[in-house]
C-alpha cells in the first residue's frame, strides 16, 4: 500500500512497512548511521540517525521507525543536528585522541561523523580508565578504548558467523565488548574470520599486523623473500588504486611485489588446482567406498577451526588436504629451494590473503617449521605498497616467474563461495569418466546467495553438492545433516559470507558493490582463461609427475595432507 | 548440581536466567566451569552467558563470605545516610563494596532497594534485616560476628 | 493429602460462596462464613503484621515472644500472620480480637511490649500506650474510648479498594479472600462475558496503567485481543524497581489472591492461556507468598484447566527478575524473560502486538491488575465515581523519607501533595521544614513547596511535565542537598542504564562526571577544570535535552528529570556549589570547611598528626588552626578530635 509522507517539505510516496531510512536513501537524503548494518535487522541503538517527526515529543531513529501516513519529517533541523552533534561529542569524550596514530586514520567512521557534524572542540571531559589491548590472538587485535559500542561486531559474530566470540558484557556505562571471563580472544570461541574487523567503524578491531616483520625480511640480505597471493588479491588492489579492468592487473601486481623486494611471486590459485586434484581423488575414493560422506571442504581455515573446536564429531568428514596457502608454502619451501639453490631455512614465504584466519593457520600448522612465514591481509599489502612508494598504475606489467606460473580459472574461483566446488566437480567428473563436464559452468553454484545447492551427474551417478557461506549458515546446515539429512556428497563451506571476496582481510569499506565487481572479475577470468580446469594445468600435471605422485597416494598424503591439530574445546 | 540441570531439560534460551539463579542459590556464585556446563546444556555460547550474567546485579562471580552484608542504597536509605554505613563497613572490614574480606568471613555489597523504605536505613546480614542502626551499633554487631567466627 | 476439613471448606467456598450469584446466604452459610471470616470466634485471635516492613521492624521477635507468652500463661489463642495495613512506621502492628469484641490494633509492638499488652487485653483492660485504634465490625461490642481506625489521620482520607484486605486477612489463606468476596469476579467473568466485553468494561471504567505510563488498560487489552495469534501472554510486572516505592510488594504480601484474580481476568480478556508474574528477586517474602497463593488457586480451580467449567485454561508461573532496574521497562522485561540481556526494544511495534517471542503480550503492573476484580464486582461506574476528570479511581502511594509517618496509602486520585504530607504523613519529622517532595523514583522530579497544591493525578502532573510514575513519594527536609540528591539519582541511573543507546549510556555518565565535579573538591584544580565546573549547569541542560530527545526507552528519556527539576526549582543551590564552593545543607562533605573552636581545643596535636594535607598548624598544648586553603574537607580531623572541638560550616 502506498502512502504519502512529507520529508523536509517535499512530498514523497512510500510503502507501508518501510523504515524512514529506506525512504531517505531512496530520495537521496543522507542521515548518518553508526550501528546500522544493511544485512542485519536494525537495533536503533546509536541514535545517530534520529529525525524529527512533527507531533512527536522526542526524536525517532530513522533506521527502525516505520513510515506512517501523517508523518512530516525533518531530517536536518537544528534540533536534530544538535542532538547528533552531542551524541558524537559524547562518544569522543571517551575516545582516545590518537587519530594520527590510529590504524583507521582516514577510514574511521567516527572521524567522518565528527567532521560531518563539525565537532571542533572536546566538549566533555573524560575520565578514562586505561584498558588493556587484547593482542594475544595471532589474527585479531582488540583495543577496547576505541570501541564506541555500536555492537556491529557482536551482531555479526552472532548472526552471520554464529559463534558469539565477542559480545556485550556488563551494564550501563560499564558495558564493554568482551569475551567470557574477560579472557583474551585467543582463549575463546573466536574462529579468527575477521568479519568483526570488517564492520568495526573505528580502530577498535584490527588485524594483528605483520608488516614490520615482512619489511625486515625484505631488507635482510640473508633471506630469500618470496610471496604468494590469493585469487581475490588482484581485483582488490585494482579497486584500491583505481586500476582499469582493461589493464593486466595480475601482472601489475606481480610487478609491484617485485618492486617491493620479493624475489619471486606465486599465484596461490595454482595451489588451489593441486588442492582440487587431491581432493577430487579423495572424494572418488570415499564415494566408491561410500564412507565419510559428505566430504566437508577444508580450504577455509576459520571453518576448519570451528569444526576442530566445536564439532570434533565432524572432523573425520573434513577433507585432510591442506589449504591452498599451506600447499603453496610447502611447495615453495620443498621444491623451489632446490631449483633456486637457496637453503630451505633462508626462504621467507609471505602470503597475501583476504583472510585473517590465515594468520592463525600459518602459525599453528602442526609441524615444527613454518610453511608460511608471514601472512598479510590485503589491507596490509595496500599499506606496504604505499609505504614503499610504489606507484602501481605507472608500473609495467611483469610476466609470471617461471615456476608455478600457470593456474587454471578453477583455482581462481576459490575466491568466491561455490567456486571451489565448481572446480572440484569439473575435475571429479574428468577423473571418473575421462570426459570434460559439459557445460563446465555450474550456474546453481554461482551468485551471492549464502546457500547454493546443485545436483550433478558424474559418470552416471547423481552427486549432490552444497556450497554454504557465512559460518552461521554452515552451522545450521551441518545441524541439518546431524539431524538426519542424507544424500549430500560434498559440502563447501566459507566462513565469510560469499567467500573470500568478502573475507575478513579485504579492503576497508567493502560493500555490496565491491562484492559484485569482485565476483564479476572472478567469473570473467573463468570465461577468458584458456585453462579452465585443474587437471589441464600443465604445471600441476608436471608437479604430480615429478615431485608428487598420483593423487591421494602415500607421498601426497605426506606433503599435501595436514597433521590434525589437537585443540581443546573452549 | 545435577538435579538443577535435570530440571531444565529443555534447551530453551529462556531457561538461562532461572537456571543460573538456581545454580547460584546452590553454589553461592558462578564459576567458569559452571558457565561452560550451562553453555553445553542449553547450547548457548559461553560468551553470551557471560554477557547475560554480567548484566544483572544478582549474579556474582566471587565467593560470598560467611556473613554477607547488604547495604541498601535506595533513595530513602540514602537520604537517611546509608552512605555512612558503607564507609563504616569499608573501614571496619577493609574491603570495598562487592568484594570479600581477606579472612573470607565477610562479603559486602550494595543493593538497589530492599523495599524497607519506611524503615530506612536498612541493612541485611545473611537473612536478618536491621533498621535504624546507629554506627556504634553497627560496629558492635560486626565485631560480635567477627569474634563469633574466630 | 488435604484433610477432610480443607476439602470440605473448598467445596463449600466454591459452591456456596463464589458461585452464589445473589450474594445472599442462607442461615447456615452465613454462620459458616462468619466463622471463616473470624467475625465469630471462640477464643482470642492475635494478628501480627509479618510482611517485609513488619519483619524489618522486628515482627519475628515479637512473634516468638507471643508464642512463649501464650505457652507460659497457658493461654490459648490463634495467631494469624497478616500482611501490612500500610502504616509501616507503626510496625510491628499487633491486633487482638477477643470473642464478641471488635479487633483492637496496637502499634510498634516490639518484643519487649508484648507481655504488657497481651496481659492487659486478655484481662479486658487496656494498656496505657501503643493503642492505635479499633476496627469497625458490625454486631460486635466496641471498646470504649478507642478511636475507630478509619478515624485516625493516617487512614481517614484513604479510600481502600485495593488495600481492602491488606493487613486484615492472612495472605496465606485463600479462604480469607473468598469469604470477603474474592474470585467472584472471575466466576462472573468466565461464565457471563465474552472477552471483548471485559475489555469494554475496563475501558469504560477508564482505568489507566499504574506503572507510570498511564495508558488506558482496556485499550491495551483490546489491541492484544484483536491481534491475531495462536499464543498470547499476560505478564504481571511486579519488578517494582523504583527505590523508594514498595506498594506492589505490599499488595502481593498482603492480598496475593487479588492480584491472581486480576491476572486471571486479564488473561481471559486478551485470550491468553499463559500468565507470568515477574517478581523482583530481592522480594523473597513476596515470592514465597505468591508461590503459596498460586498453589492454592490451582487447588481451588481458580486457575489451571477448564476454570469453572468454562473451557478457559490458564497457567500462571513466576519468574524472578535478576536485578536490573531497566527491566521495569516493559520491552526490557520481555528481553529478560526471553533469557537475554535486559535491553529495551524500539517501540512501535508495541508488546500488545509483538511481545514475548513476537506473540501479543500485555504487561500490567500489580496495582493495575489489583484494581480489576473490584471493577468487575462493582461495575465501571463504581470505579469512575472516585477520582478526577481524566484520572479515575484510587492510587497507591508510598511515603518514605523524612515525614513523621511512613508507609503506603490508597487515596482517591487528585489529592494534593500538601494534603498527603500534612494530613496523612503527619508533616516533616523533628519539626524541620519541608524542602521538597520527590515523586516518581530516580527518574522522577522534586516538587518544591510552592507547587504542593498540585493535585496528584495524571493530567495535572503532566501539565507540569511530571510523570506520576509508580507513586513513590519521598519527603525531603531542609537538611537535604538538592545537588547531591540529583547526583545520587544520576549515579543510580547511569549504573542502571542498560548501555544500549549512546545518549543514555554516555550522557548520564557525563552528567554524573559534571555533578561530581560540582559536589567534590579536588586537591588541585587546573584553570581548565575550574572553567569546566563553571560551564557545568549549561552542559547539564544541554545534555539533558539531548538525552530526553534521543534516548531509546522511557528510562533514558526520563533520566534527566531529577537534574532538570532540581535545576528549575533549586538553581541557586547549584550556583552556590559551583561558584561559592559551599553546601548549605552540609551534605556534600568535600565542600565543608572545617574550623577549630579555640576555646575547646586543648592542643593535643592529634588532628595535626592525622591531617593528610598538613592543613593544621599549632603547637602542643596550644589551640590549633586549620588553613582553609589547604583543607580538602576530608573530615579526618573531625573524626579524630576527642574533644569535639572541630566544627564545619
Amino acid at each position: 500500500m502506498l502512502l504519502t509522507i512529507e520529508i523536509n517539505g517535499q512530498q514523497v510516496s512510500s510503502k507501508r512497512g518501510e523504515t524512514i531510512l529506506t525512504v531517505l536513501n531512496r530520495i537521496g537524503v543522507k542521515v548518518p548511521t553508526l550501528c546500522h548494518l544493511s544485512n542485519l535487522s536494525p537495533t536503533g541503538a546509536c541514535r545517530m540517525c534520529v529525525v524529527e517527526v512533527e507531533g512527536l515529543s522526542h526524536l525517532v531513529p530513522a533506521c527502525s521507525h516505520q513510515v506512517e501516513e501523517w508523518m512530516r519529517i525533518h531530517t536536518h533541523s537544528p534540533r536534530v543536528l544538535k542532538a547528533r552533534k552531542t551524541l558524537v561529542e559524547l562518544l569522543l569524550a571517551n575516545h582516545p585522541d590518537d587519530c594520527l596514530y590510529c590504524d583507521r586514520n582516514g577510514t574511521c567512521e567516527l572521524q567522518e561523523l565528527s567532521e560531518e557534524l563539525q565537532v571542533r572542540e572536546r566538549k566533555y571531559m573524560s575520565r578514562n580508565k586505561p584498558v588493556q589491548i587484547d593482542k594475544a590472538c595471532p589474527s585479531i587485535q582488540r583495543d577496547p578504548a576505541k570501541c564506541v559500542l555500536c555492537m556491529r561486531c557482536s551482531r555479526v559474530c552472532r548472526e552471520i558467523v554464529g559463534v558469539s566470540a565477542i559480545d556485550a558484557v556488563g551494564r550501563g556505562s560499564h558495558t564493554r565488548i568482551g569475551t567470557s571471563y574477560n579472557r583474551g580472544l585467543n582463549f575463546n570461541a573466536c574462529v579468527r574470520c575477521g568479519q568483526c574487523i570488517m564492520v568495526c567503524p573505528t580502530g577498535a578491531l584490527t588485524e594483528k599486523k605483520s608488516i614490520q616483520q615482512v619489511i625486515e625480511a625484505l631488507s635482510n640480505p640473508d633471506l630469500y623473500p618470496v610471496v604468494q597471493f590469493s585469487p581475490t588479491v588482484p581485483a582488490a588492489i585494482a579497486e584500491e588504486f583505481g586500476l582499469k579492468s582493461s589493464k593486466d592487473i595480475l601482472n601489475l601486481l606481480r610487478a609491484a611485489l617485485k618492486k617491493m623486494g620479493f624475489r619471486q611471486s606465486f599465484d596461490a590459485s595454482m595451489a588451489a588446482d593441486i588442492n582440487i586434484m587431491e581432493e577430487a581423488a579423495l572424494f572418488l575414493d570415499r564415494l566408491q567406498k561410500n564412507t565419510k560422506l559428505p566430504l566437508l571442504t577444508s580450504c577455509c581455515p576459520a571453518w576448519v577451526r570451528y569444526i576442530e573446536v566445536f564439532r570434533p564429531e565432524f572432523a573425520t568428514y573434513l577433507s585432510p588436504v591442506k589449504s591452498p596457502q599451506q600447499i603453496m608454502g610447502t611447495l615453495i619451501k620443498q621444491y623451489i629451494t632446490s631449483s633456486a639453490g637457496v637453503k630451505p631455512g633462508k626462504v621467507f614465504v609471505v602470503s597475501v590473503t583476504p583472510c585473517t584466519a590465515g594468520k592463525s593457520e600459518a602459525e599453528s600448522n602442526g609441524s615444527e617449521t613454518r610453511l608460511v612465514d608471514a601472512v598479510i591481509t590485503i589491507r596490509e599489502l595496500i599499506r606496504m605498497i604505499r609505504l614503499l612508494g610504489i606507484d602501481i598504475s605507472n608500473l609495467d606489467p611483469e610476466p609470471a616467474d617461471s615456476a608455478f606460473s600457470i593456474s587454471s580459472s578453477s583455482g581462481r574461483l576459490f575466491g568466491i563461495s561455490g567456486g571451489h566446488l565448481e572446480g572440484l566437480i569439473r575435475s571429479i567428473n574428468f577423473m571418473s569418466s575421462g570426459q570434460e563436464l559439459s557445460p563446465l559452468k555450474i550456474n546453481d553454484l554461482r551468485g551471492l546467495k549464502p546457500k547454493k545447492e546443485a545436483k550433478v551427474r558424474i559418470n552416471k551417478q547423481s552427486v549432490n553438492v552444497v556450497a554454504v557461506s557465512g559460518l552461521a549458515n554452515a552451522i545450521g546446515f551441518i545441524d541439518e545433516i546431524a539431524n538426519g539429512r542424507e544424500n549430500i556428497h560434498i559440502v563447501e563451506v566459507m566462513a565469510c559470507l560469499n567467500g573470500c571476496i568478502n573475507g575478513g582481510g579485504q579492503r576497508t569499506g567493502t560493500d555490496e558493490k565491491c562484492l559484485k565487481s569482485r565476483m564479476k572479475a572472478l567469473y570473467d577470468i573463468d570465461e577468458e582463461e584458456m585453462v579452465k580446469v585443474a587437471h589441464k594445468n600443465p604445471v600441476v600435471n608436471e608437479l604430480f609427475e615429478k615431485f608428487l605422485s598420483g593423487p591421494n597416494s602415500q607421498r601426497n598424503q605426506e606433503i599435501l595432507h595436514k597433521t590434525p591439530l589437537k585443540t581443546s574445546a573452549i | 548440581m545435577d538435579h538443577i540441570f535435570e530440571k531444565y531439560i529443555l534447551k530453551k534460551p529462556e531457561n538461562l536466567i532461572p537456571l543460573l539463579q538456581e545454580i547460584q542459590k546452590e553454589n553461592g556464585y558462578l564459576t567458569d566451569e559452571i558457565i561452560e556446563r550451562v553453555s553445553a546444556h542449553l547450547n548457548i555460547p559461553t560468551n553470551k552467558i557471560y554477557g547475560v550474567a554480567t548484566f544483572y546485579d544478582q549474579f556474582r562471580f566471587k565467593q560470598k563470605g560467611k556473613y554477607h552484608i547488604q547495604v541498601c542504597r535506595g533513595t530513602s536509605c540514602y537520604l537517611c545516610s546509608s552512605t555512612s554505613y558503607l564507609k563504616e563497613i569499608e573501614k571496619l572490614l577493609k574491603v570495598k563494596a562487592g568484594s570479600l574480606s581477606r579472612d573470607k568471613k565477610f562479603s559486602f555489597e550494595t543493593v538497589s532497594c530492599m523495599g524497607g523504605c519506611s524503615q530506612s536505613p536498612v541493612i541485611r546480614i545473611n537473612d536478618k534485616t536491621y533498621h535504624h542502626l546507629s554506627l556504634a551499633e553497627l560496629h558492635t554487631l560486626i565485631r560480635s560476628l567477627r569474634e563469633k567466627t574466630e | 493429602m488435604p484433610t477432610q476439613a480443607i476439602t470440605d471448606n473448598r467445596a463449600f467456598l466454591v459452591e456456596k460462596v463464589i458461585k452464589n450469584y445473589s450474594g445472599i446466604f442462607d442461615a447456615s452459610t452465613t454462620e459458616r462464613v462468619a466463622v471463616i471470616r473470624r467475625d465469630k470466634i471462640s477464643r482470642p485471635v492475635i494478628y501480627l503484621g509479618t510482611g517485609t516492613s513488619g519483619s524489618i521492624s522486628g515482627a519475628k521477635a515479637t512473634l516468638g515472644k507471643i508464642n512463649s507468652y501464650l505457652s507460659e500463661a497457658r493461654f490459648s489463642a490463634d495467631i494469624i500472620e497478616v500482611g501490612c495495613t500500610g502504616f509501616c512506621s507503626a510496625e510491628p502492628l499487633l491486633d487482638i480480637q477477643l470473642p464478641g469484641k471488635t479487633r483492637l490494633s496496637f502499634r510498634n509492638v516490639t518484643e519487649d511490649k508484648v507481655e504488657d499488652i497481651l496481659n492487659s487485653v486478655f484481662h479486658h483492660t487496656l494498656p496505657d500506650d501503643h493503642i492505635l485504634g479499633q476496627y469497625k465490625q458490625d454486631g460486635l461490642e466496641e471498646w470504649p474510648n478507642i478511636p475507630m481506625l478509619e478515624q485516625i489521620s493516617w487512614f481517614s482520607l484513604q479510600r481502600r479498594h485495593i488495600l481492602k484486605n491488606a493487613g486484615i486477612i492472612s495472605p496465606a489463606s485463600i479462604e480469607d479472600y473468598i469469604v470477603r468476596g474474592g474470585y467472584k469476579s472471575l466466576y462472573k467473568t468466565v461464565l457471563n462475558y465474552p472477552a471483548d466485553k471485559i475489555c469494554e468494561i475496563i475501558e469504560q471504567s477508564e482505568l489507566r496503567g499504574r506503572g507510570g505510563g498511564g495508558y488506558p488498560t482496556g485499550k491495551k487489552w483490546k489491541v492484544a485481543l484483536d491481534t491475531a495469534g495462536d499464543q498470547k501472554f499476560m505478564i504481571c510486572n511486579a519488578d517494582e524497581s523504583d527505590p523508594g516505592a514498595f506498594m506492589d510488594r505490599a499488595v502481593i504480601e498482603s492480598d496475593p489472591h487479588r492480584v491472581i484474580e486480576g491476572i486471571a481476568i486479564a488473561a481471559y480478556a486478551i485470550g491468553a492461556s499463559q500468565a507470568i508474574i515477574y517478581v523482583r528477586t530481592d522480594y523473597e517474602n513476596s515470592l514465597k507468598i505468591l508461590e503459596q497463593a498460586i498453589g492454592q488457586a490451582k487447588d481451588y480451580g481458580m486457575i489451571g484447566e477448564d476454570i469453572f467449567g468454562s473451557g478457559f485454561n490458564l497457567s500462571v508461573s513466576i519468574r524472578q527478575g535478576a536485578g536490573a532496574f531497566v527491566c521495569g521497562e516493559e520491552t526490557a522485561l520481555l528481553s529478560s524473560l526471553e533469557g537475554q540481556r535486559g535491553l529495551p526494544r524500539s517501540k512501535p511495534p508495541f508488546p500488545a502486538e509483538k511481545g514475548l517471542w513476537e506473540h501479543p503480550t500485555v504487561i500490567n503492573n500489580v496495582e493495575t491488575l489489583a484494581n480489576v476484580p473490584g471493577i468487575l464486582e462493582n461495575g465501571p461506574g463504581w470505579f469512575k465515581a472516585v477520582g478526577t476528570k481524566y484520572s479515575k479511581g484510587t492510587k497507591l502511594f508510598s511515603i518514605a523519607g523524612k515525614s513523621v509517618y511512613t508507609g503506603f496509602i490508597e487515596v482517591p486520585m487528585g489529592l494534593t501533595f500538601s494534603t498527603i504530607i500534612s494530613q496523612i504523613a503527619g508533616g516533616v519529622k523533628d519539626g524541620r521544614a519541608l524542602k521538597a517532595v520527590q515523586l516518581g523514583g530516580p527518574s522522577g522530579v522534586c516538587i518544591p513547596p510552592a507547587d504542593l497544591e498540585t493535585p496528584l493525578d495524571y493530567e495535572a502532573l503532566s501539565d507540569k511535565g511530571v510523570n506520576l510514575g509508580l507513586g513513590g513519594l519521598i519527603i525531603l527536609d531542609d537538611k537535604t542537598c538538592m545537588v547531591n540528591l540529583a547526583r545520587y539519582f544520576i549515579e543510580f541511573l547511569q549504573n542502571e542504564s542498560c548501555g544500549k543507546c549512546i545518549p543514555c549510556r554516555e550522557g548520564t555518565s557525563k552528567m554524573l562526571d559534571i555533578l561530581e565535579g560540582i559536589t567534590k573538591r579536588p586537591k588541585e584544580e587546573s584553570t581548565h577544570e575550574t572553567l569546566e565546573r563553571f560551564k557545568g549547569v549549561v552542559q547539564l541542560e544541554n545534555l539533558a535535552s539531548v538525552i530526553r530527545d534521543t534516548s531509546l526507552c522511557g528510562l533514558g528519556r526520563n533520566a534527566p528529570n531529577p537534574v532538570l527539576s532540581s535545576l528549575k526549582w533549586f538553581r541557586e543551590e547549584f550556583e552556590e556549589h559551583i561558584f561559592d564552593r559551599k553546601c548549605s545543607a552540609g551534605v556534600c562533605h568535600d565542600l565543608r570547611s572545617f574550623y577549630i573552636d579555640v576555646d575547646l581545643c586543648n592542643g593535643c596535636n592529634i588532628c595535626q598528626k592525622k591531617c593528610p594535607e598538613n592543613a593544621i598548624v599549632g603547637s602542643l598544648k596550644m589551640p590549633h588552626f586549620i588553613i582553609e586553603s589547604k583543607c580538602t574537607g576530608c573530615a579526618i580531623c573531625f573524626d579524630a578530635c576527642k574533644f569535639s572541638a572541630i566544627f564545619f560550616k
